[in-house]
């Protein structure tokens, strides 16, 4: 797998777009892999009782979700020092949510890179928020 | 100083260790579901290349650690998280969802790692009405611990706690003032009937209903049934305050029956801009509860 060295990116630099497909199957999966058991997350008649027009993604997934796309693009040797997000609309089952992310800033002294994220479904943008990484240094791997 | 501010500050989940230590099959599954191919959550080798000792956990995984499963046992939640908990379902916040979610990594997590978390309120909320429904957002802060106590991680954690939409319970019309005088009046709106008392002496039609005849001072009635139609008299159009049984713009009117009384009603089926003074209106029934039958009048329409 190709890293990234701290070196390497620049500020304003533009992650590719990743396209999740929000299937049923990845809204309830990820909520058992969380050990989130919240009926609103897979069992669609209580979750109509509880307000919602369907299951819908739990936090701890877009959580998962942003992070696997900062770290497919940084590679495997960065550190995730921070996750900091805030959700939109919800993901529900048969949409498409689309991560974006652009590189906000350097910090020299512990080669950390923040990388402002994105994703966007059908009915707006489900999350907003920063990552941070620890790039390793040019050389190092 | 209401309940709920009662809890700022305080601790409502004493740290609590997760049930597994950091472990492959859990993460295995995680890095599945997630899809996320990262091999040093797999593999010593790939890690060991990274410049780590081997395995780590992806960070977003922190939470899971400590997640209560889908069985908890009573009482592992925390008597003030069960506290805080029973105060919002009393006030009807029983839907939840997440909206905030910060997280400081101050280590990467390894396997054998026992991950504990404690929980303490930064704030909650005056209620605020919401796209899904009015709510309380209730702020805490996570502290994630390993086995020697040291932190790994911290979260500030936001949830929004509302009640939905679509359950609010819908306010009682308030109780009309019913006597023995004009109860049967109010008798009659149940069975959808309008009627309007009369003097058993001149005959005098009157409304609202009362013990004696204002022209000749009979105290002896009956009623007579209206024909339902009728225009406006006078009418206002009602925004603030709102009281949640009504719907607003709400139009108040006083609507002159042809039989030559008024009544005060409200007017269905209309734009508050297009009535008039003098428009033709007939009866409609506004069955407001199992209790509360009321006349309403529309528009004529145009034959």
């Amino acid at each position: 797998m190709n890293g990234r060295t701290y070196e390497e990116v620049a500020v304003g630099e533009e992650l590719p777009p990743l396209p999740i497909p929000l299937t049923r199957t990845l809204i309830v999966a990820t909520a058992i892999a969380s050990r989130d058991y919240q009926d609103v997350h897979h069992d669609p008649g209580l979750a109509v009782e509880r307000g919602s027009k369907d299951i819908f993604m739990n936090i701890l997934t877009t959580n998962g979700l942003v992070d696997r796309y900062v770290t497919e693009w940084a590679g495997p040797a960065a550190v995730v020092k921070a996750i900091r997000i805030r959700l939109g609309v919800p993901n529900y089952p048969g949409d498409t949510m689309t991560l974006s992310g652009t590189v906000t800033a350097k910090h020299d002294e512990d080669r950390r890179v923040e990388i402002a994220v994105r994703g966007e479904n059908g009915l707006g943008a489900h999350v907003t928020g920063t990552v941070a990484v620890r790039l390793p240094a040019k050389g190092a791997i | 100083m209401t309940a709920y501010e009662d809890f700022a500050g305080r601790e409502i989940v004493p740290p609590r260790e997760g049930p597994d230590p950091v472990n492959v099959p859990m993460i295995r599954h995680w890095a599945e579901a997630m899809g996320d191919r990262n091999p040093v959550y797999l593999h010593d080798d790939a890690a060991r290349a990274t410049g780590r000792p081997g395995i780590v956990a992806p960070a977003s995984m922190t939470q899971a650690w400590t997640m209560r499963g889908y069985a908890p046992a009573p009482g592992t939640g925390g008597t003030g998280a069960e506290e805080l908990n029973a105060l919002l379902e009393k006030d009807g916040f029983t839907s939840v969802v997440a909206t905030d979610s910060e997280f400081e990594f101050h280590r990467e997590l390894v396997v054998g790692d026992r991950v504990s978390v404690r929980e303490v309120v930064e704030s909650i909320s005056p209620e605020k009405s919401t796209a899904l429904g009015v709510g309380r957002f209730v702020t805490t802060v996570r502290t994630y611990t390993d086995q020697d106590g040291e932190v790994v991680a911290v979260q500030r954690w936001r949830l929004l706690r509302f009640r939905p939409e679509n359950q609010a319970p819908k306010a009682l019309r308030p109780r009309p003032a019913i006597n023995r005088d004009n109860a049967f009046w109010f008798e009659a709106a149940r069975e959808h009937r309008l009627v309007i008392q009369r003097c058993a002496g001149c005959g005098t039609l009157r409304h609202p209903p009362g013990p004696c005849c204002p022209h000749c001072g009979s105290f002896e009635w009956d009623t007579a049934e209206a024909s339902g139609r009728g225009q406006v008299y006078s009418f206002v159009v009602a925004h603030h305050p709102r009281h949640p049984a009504f719907e607003y713009p709400l139009i108040v009117a006083v609507v002159e029956l042809d039989e030559g009384t008024r009544l005060i009603t409200n007017l269905v089926g209309v734009e508050p801009g297009e009535v008039e003074i003098g428009m033709p209106v007939v009866l409609d029934w506004l069955d407001a509860d199992p209790d509360l039958s009321l006349p309403v009048f529309r528009p004529q329409e145009n034959d």
